[in-house]
């Protein structure tokens, strides 16, 4: 293949890792913005999507499109309760206090794989994607499928920025974003902003999974991936600002998809990894955030 | 020094050597690694114990320490003591190299910042698999597991070295928790603002704790490599920076014998655990969550609290 | 500068987003006197001794201690240069015994007799009796006394105390008067204070700062009849 071409294939899977990873991401820039609480466990959360996107496609018969429906629907409702009951149980108990609650969401990592790994098993499985067409270049066939996830990415957080911004949901979490106190006093269930925040936050990085798992297949160890490169992105991003993060997301996948496809990607990875750390210990607003958190 | 706190402490270091005495062989390899990983608690516990430090990539100045130590046995004809002391030597290089970095940022991002590079450092171990042959690790000789003359292979030598070192840690934790040192590393974690002003400089203070941190970190990883005869990617993962984490937790962060105790419980909880079931994640989980929730002070910590202020 | 000056400032200036808080301000402390930094909230008065303390940086301006340019030295080496600061809001280590929030304060200085150091710092606040009182659980006004002692421990050549007094009871400020009395003619004493029945039995100078700028310096008479300071603070 000349390089032309080559290239265009790159763009094309930087642009799925990009709206996997826009999706990834936001939910825990969510979860930092308003809560200021770095989830150690979003990654998990995503894995769990996968592993139950499998549980739906084995057990719900019918036409794979169906099934998938169902498990686009169904995981991140049961993933953003499992993370509404994390919240309630252990990080409202902490007071949300930023050490405490670090330490509390890696011992639910860990929970969580393991939970995985009892139930699923520690064998990848794949799941049948809902359509199945190729797309056909003048120089290489495409999986169609691939395409429908950049589809839906960009559907769902366009849904998502509707909300935020234009919904009284929205109006209330940012009000909570901007102060707690205050917006307890204007009668504001803060506590149940929190849990539903958590909760979205958790459910979009579920809905990532879900449409990515038909491409990676569902393993318990998955969540480490996505995590690294979510703080990599929300950092980049400025912390906590959502468009910072879909921009960012945007960027990172893209490099990252075009970069593995010409070089090593562990190389590629510990270059980001570094570069990341030094962004934060010079600017630990981020690179694109304004205001210190 | 006060009589009982000695005592406290000899104590501790003659009951380790009355078990593998008493207790049955099944133990010993048990103790000689409980030991090891011991070391590298009470390392965790100079920085986040006593410090305030909350580090989240300490696997780093870990696994420096055992490649140094490692890969030093498996490719050179060096003697074992030069192998084992670049373990401390890397251990701290690496820790203040870092740390002159990361300690311009404090908590979350601190946290942050040492998780990264943490990753970065195991994602070079993987990339450098030529040599260090990734997850699936190299295994060292007996040739080159040699210390004075003492075979290190040997069970029962391994479990007298692991204890002399161990020993020698926790002198060492004990001499820094009650000098003057100690006192401002505690000032620092207690209220940084104050500490200054009263004449300290927080940046070096916490470079210095940090870099002691990390020599005894880097202690352990070239006990474990030299010792146990093998290194390998794995154990320079993210969990290897959480467990120092959870044994000083569980132990009682900022008390000399807290890592050693936390280490002992959280290794004979996950061993018993795994005769009722394989989820030995589950119990390492389940103990952070439960620990932080319910017990901040750990073990020491809260029987320090409540009845006896002197342990140091 | 002559030999009297302990301290002094040229033309110091820090702005937070865009609010003047010490603008241009000229200062001059001298050797072994109480001088009172005076003036309503928000006239920059904290700022400024942070910006002497080495809290904060200061924007441009100079400061000058025995002589020597320390506007880019760090707090805690000013500290052991000599110029100690007490905090308007009490800080000191809530977990830590009594002695060893001062043995901190002593400990870099390597006494021959530290311990002696500490207790004698103690009994000029009057708290030799709760050494080994966690520091946490003593009352207010002992806390604040805690501070000072701290502060004295230090042996500083310039004591800076802010508000020391806020919050005390009548029978604590009058200790209060006799320790910092105490202070002086060895060392300096810079007060900002609100009471001004205290500043003006003790101060022997008196700054009135106003928008960050100095309004008025001279002695309690003259301030009481300087017209300018009358129309913008004491005659509020």
């Amino acid at each position: 293949m000349d390089f032309g071409p080559f290239l265009l294939l790159a763009v094309m899977e930087g642009l799925v890792s990009a709206a996997v990873l826009a999706l990834t991401a936001s939910g825990l820039s969510l979860v930092f913005g308003i809560m200021r609480v770095v989830n150690v466990a979003h990654g998990e959360f995503f894995m769990l999507g996968a592993v139950l996107a499998w549980f739906v496609s084995q057990f719900v018969p019918g036409p794979a499109a169906l099934s998938f429906a169902l498990a686009l629907i169904l995981c991140p409702l049961v993933v953003g309760l499992l993370a509404a009951i994390a919240d309630w149980a252990v990080l409202k108990r902490l007071n949300y206090e930023p050490e405490a609650t670090i330490v509390a969401t890696i011992g639910i990592l860990y929970i969580l794989q393991q939970a995985a790994l009892s139930l699923f098993g520690p064998d990848a499985r794949p799941v049948p994607a809902p359509v199945d067409f190729r797309v056909q270049l003048p120089w290489f066939g495409y999986a169609g499928y691939k395409l429908v996830v950049v589809a839906a990415a960009a559907m769902i957080l366009t849904l998502l920025w509707v909300v935020l911004s234009r919904s009284r949901a929205g109006l209330i979490m940012r009000a909570t974003q901007e102060d707690r106190d205050m917006a307890r006093a204007f009668g504001i269930n803060v506590d149940r902003v929190y849990a539903g925040v958590f909760a979205l936050g958790a459910a979009l990085a579920a809905m990532a999974a879900v449409l990515v798992v038909p491409i990676t297949q569902a393993h318990y160890l998955m969540g480490g991936d996505p995590l690294l490169l979510s703080f990599i992105t929300v950092i980049i991003g400025g912390l906590g600002s959502l468009r910072g993060t879909l921009i960012a997301a945007i960027v990172i996948g893209l490099t990252d998809g075009i970069v593995s496809t010409f070089f090593a990607p562990t190389l590629a990875r510990i270059v980001a990894t570094l570069a990341v750390a030094l962004i934060l210990v010079v600017r630990p607003q981020g690179l694109f955030g304004r205001t210190a958190p | 020094m006060t009589a009982r706190i000695l005592w406290t402490h000899v104590g501790a270091l003659a009951a380790l050597l009355a078990a593998h005495v008493l207790l049955p062989a099944y133990h010993h390899g048990n103790l000689a690694r409980i030991m090891v990983l011991a070391i590298y608690a009470t390392g965790y516990n100079i920085a986040f114990g006593y410090t305030g430090l909350l580090s989240l990539g300490h696997a780093l100045f870990f696994g420096a320490g055992l490649y140094a130590a490692g890969l030093t046995a498996y490719y050179t004809g060096l003697p074992g003591w030069l192998a084992l002391l670049a373990g401390p030597v890397a251990g701290g290089a690496v820790a203040l190299a870092l740390g002159s970095f990361a300690l311009r940022t404090a908590g979350v991002a601190f946290m942050i910042v040492t998780l990264m590079f943490a990753q970065a450092f195991h994602l070079a171990i993987l990339y450098l698999g030529r040599w260090t042959r990734g997850d699936e690790g190299l295994v060292i000789a007996r040739a080159s597991r040699q210390l004075f003359g003492l075979d290190l292979a040997d069970g029962s030598v391994r479990f007298l070295v692991a204890w002399a070192l161990f020993a020698l840690t926790m002198v060492a934790a004990l001499i820094i928790a009650r000098s003057g040192l100690g006192r401002v590393m505690v000032a620092m974690r207690e209220n940084e603002e104050r500490s200054r002003m009263l004449g300290y400089d927080p940046y070096m203070t916490k470079l210095i704790a940090l870099g002691l941190s990390g020599a005894m970190s880097g202690l352990a990883g070239g006990a474990y490599a030299l010792l146990f005869g093998y290194v390998g990617a794995s154990l320079a993962s993210v969990q290897y920076s959480i467990l120092p984490l959870l044994y000083v937790l569980l132990g009682g962060a900022g008390t000399v014998l807290g890592p050693l105790i936390g280490t002992v419980a959280m290794f004979y909880l996950i061993d018993l655990a795994s005769n009722v079931t394989d989820a030995h994640q589950l119990v390492t989980g389940a103990a952070l969550v439960l620990l932080i929730l319910f017990a901040p002070r750990g073990i020491l910590g809260s029987i320090r609290d409540r009845f006896a202020r002197w342990i140091p | 500068m002559d030999s009297m000056t302990l301290l002094e400032t040229h033309d110091l200036t820090r702005h937070f987003d865009g609010i003047r808080a010490v603008d241009g301000v000229d200062l001059s402390l001298r050797q072994g006197e109480i001088h009172a930094l005076i003036g309503p909230n928000g006239a920059g008065k904290t700022t400024l001794v942070s910006l002497l303390s080495g809290r904060i940086r200061a924007q441009s301006g100079r400061i000058l201690f025995q002589g020597r340019d320390i506007t880019a030295m760090p707090a805690h080496r000013r500290v052991r240069l000599g110029i100690a600061y007490t905090f308007q809001i009490t800080q000191i280590y809530r977990a830590l015994t009594v002695f060893d929030n001062v043995a901190l304060a002593v400990q870099w200085q390597r006494p021959a007799n530290a311990a002696a150091m500490v207790m004698e710092a103690l009994e000029r606040v009057g708290l030799q009796a709760e050494r080994d009182a966690i520091a946490g659980t003593l009352s207010y006004g002992h806390q604040r006394l805690l501070e000072l002692a701290m502060g004295l421990a230090l042996n500083p050549r310039l004591l800076i105390l802010d508000e020391p007094t806020q919050g005390l009871a009548e029978s604590e400020i009058a200790r209060f008067d006799a320790i910092v009395r105490s202070v002086v003619p060895q060392a300096t004493v810079l007060l900002i204070e609100h009471n001004m029945d205290v500043v003006m039995r003790l101060a022997q100078r008196i700054t009135v700062l106003d928008l960050g700028r100095v309004l008025a310096t001279g002695t309690p008479e003259e301030i009481r009849a300087n017209r300018a300071v009358q129309a913008a603070y004491l005659g509020e």
